[in-house]
């Protein structure tokens, strides 16, 4: 039987505001525990929550970047449940009335179509603390310092049919949110964190089948993983004669297995009702144009422009716009290069290979924009070949400060027209036999035979002569 | 309200609920439902519903951190921490 995958994704993001979304305390990752945990975080009887302006001002701008909707009312509700690191008992969350309604996103297909995936919502909650369950004498420690850091959720329709699918849509909120500056984008302090409904369906069903939830992933690759996993299990559970079970599912990264969460006899009987303690939250029109208005470039809009101004191709542009890190990086590059095309080539192929084999971020990369463009400018006032360009860029790689020095100190250089004129000379003086072959040879021949001559001007300059010129000084001279 | 629906209303809200006292419960939950039928038979059809019972609107603040770091005072109350975490029986789920 053919199988269709059904999946619709929820996506915590975490905001990058200063503060937490109802109290003063920071929210910087990386402090010892519970020392950004104050009395509201940790729900001392009588305080009182104060909602963050910036943390709506950025729910709105992720809004207009999906073309949602935006709540102008907005209502904070109570979800109740107990967990140690939930310490009110409950997570103040949206449901009926959140602040970003129905929108879209629209992703590209690894054959270049175009898909959209329906937002059904986006609502602002408050983040958990954090439960370490090492053993503390059989004990579970908690540290509140996430407590109350902002998240919007983003709830999509099920309208993916493949992990490749998640993982395109997934790519492109994280673009979207950095790209909006509203996020760090730094999946591995568990900046963005994906739980996956997933079903399977006989192809041609309307109907949905079961789905299970798995929760907490928080990289692509774990959620590709987690996709293919789960959806042959379900397979073989029906093919089987057997049924799928609604339930939870929790993946652990360092088996990259996924299993059941106990399941709970009462599980989303969360009793939700609106908080008491907060009152409805109402922009006006004014408020969310000034946003629309100061809404910095979008990764559509910037591969658009990648295009057009730089004549970039569309997959080139797509690579290059996607993160606003990349972008920023290219755009740097060619402005110091003055050559778009050599700048994009350079990136995706030379420096992208090394920040992936040292697994860094472009903001981590050990050569500048300035160097990089620099060193294109030396390919094309011809100082340098492509091949000595690489050896100059691996000098940078570990630590040289300037394209010049290097060239300089290091005697990369082409060879000069004179000089190479001067060699080019020499060796035809010192090869007379060759030389007389050459002459004597025909047009298929010689072309094999000149190989020769490169290699002594190549082996007398150390591989410094321009391979163009020599060629073409080489047939001259040959006659 | 029956004895089995109380059961759940107490474990969801950790409440500990003796056999002898959930007739009791049930029927002081029952009357107050009775009242809410009471309500429900308004007819509000018109009529939005509250978020809050007060006619206001949130005041947002400004994002500033304003707290400073008050571990030792809230985990001097804490009846067991180490290495600056509270600790509580062991939660795996």
């Amino acid at each position: 039987m053919q199988w269709e995958t059904v999946i619709g994704l929820e996506v915590h993001v975490q905001l990058a505001t200063q503060s937490k979304i109802f109290s003063g305390s920071s929210t910087a990752f990386g402090a010892a525990p519970n020392t950004q945990a104050n009395a509201i975080d940790v729900a001392m009887p009588g305080t009182l929550p104060v909602p963050n302006e910036q943390a709506f001002r950025y729910a709105v701008m992720f809004g207009l970047a999906i073309n949602a909707d935006i709540g102008k009312r907005s209502v904070f509700e109570r979800k109740n449940y107990f967990y140690p690191d939930l310490p009110k008992g409950y997570q103040t969350t949206q449901l009926a009335e959140p602040i970003v309604g129905t929108g879209y996103v629209d992703i590209t297909l690894e054959n270049g179509e175009e898909k959209r995936i329906r937002i059904h919502h986006a609502h602002l909650e408050e983040d958990a603390g954090k439960s370490l369950h090492e053993d503390f004498h059989g004990m579970s420690g908690i540290d509140l310092n996430r407590a109350g850091t902002p998240l919007i959720e983003i709830v999509s329709e099920p309208d993916i049919r493949s992990s490749d699918e998640a993982v395109a849509f997934a790519r492109k909120l994280h673009s979207i949110v950095t790209s909006l500056g509203i996020c760090d984008g730094d999946m591995s302090q568990g900046s963005m964190r994906f739980d996956v409904n997933i079903s399977v369906r006989p192809k041609g069903q309307e109907e949905f089948g079961t789905r299970t939830e798995t929760k907490n992933l928080n990289s692509f690759k774990f959620m590709e993983k987690c996709i293919a996993q789960e959806v042959e299990r379900q397979i073989e559970l029906i093919e089987d004669g057997g049924k799928v079970e609604q339930q939870t599912r929790l993946y652990d990264g360092d088996t990259h297995t996924a299993k059941a969460m106990r399941s709970k006899e009462e599980a989303n009987d969360y009793r939700y009702f609106p908080c008491p303690d907060l009152l409805p939250v109402i922009l006006d029109d004014q408020y969310i144009d000034e946003i629309r208005q100061s809404l910095p470039e979008l990764p559509d809009a910037r591969a658009i422009r990648f295009t057009s101004e730089y004549g970039l191709s569309p997959y080139d542009a797509g690579i290059l716009s996607a993160e606003a890190d990349v972008a920023a990086f290219f755009e740097a590059t060619t402005k110091a290069s003055s050559d778009a095309k050599l700048s994009a080539n350079w990136i995706m192929g030379e420096l992208s290979a090394r920040l992936n084999a040292e697994e860094l971020s472009i903001g981590k990369s050990k050569v500048s924009s300035e160097q990089l463009g620099k060193l294109i400018t030396r390919i094309k006032d011809e100082t340098l070949t492509s091949k000595l360009a690489k050896q100059v860029f691996d000098h940078l790689w570990q630590g040289a400060a300037d394209v010049d020095d290097v060239i300089e100190t290091q005697g990369f250089k082409t060879t000069g027209d004179d000089e190479l004129a001067g060699i080019v000379d020499n060796i035809i003086a010192s090869n007379p036999q060759q030389v007389d072959n050459y002459r004597a040879a025909d047009e298929i021949k010689r072309k094999k035979m000149i190989g020769f001559f490169v290699g002594q001007v190549m082996k007398a300059t150390q591989g410094q002569a321009n391979p163009q010129k020599l060629n073409a000084l080489l047939q001259e001279k040959l006659g | 309200m029956e004895a089995k629906e109380i059961e759940k209303l107490a474990k969801l809200a950790r409440l500990e609920i003796t056999q002898e006292t959930i007739d009791e419960t049930a029927k002081s939950i029952t009357e107050v439902l009775a009242l809410v039928d009471q309500l429900q038979s308004a007819d509000t059809g018109d009529i939005a519903p509250m978020a809050h019972p007060l006619d206001a609107v949130q005041v947002l603040r400004k994002d500033e951190v304003t707290e400073s770091d008050t571990r030792e005072q809230l985990q001097a109350i804490a009846p067991a921490t180490e290495d600056g975490l509270y600790l509580v029986p062991k939660v795996i789920d």
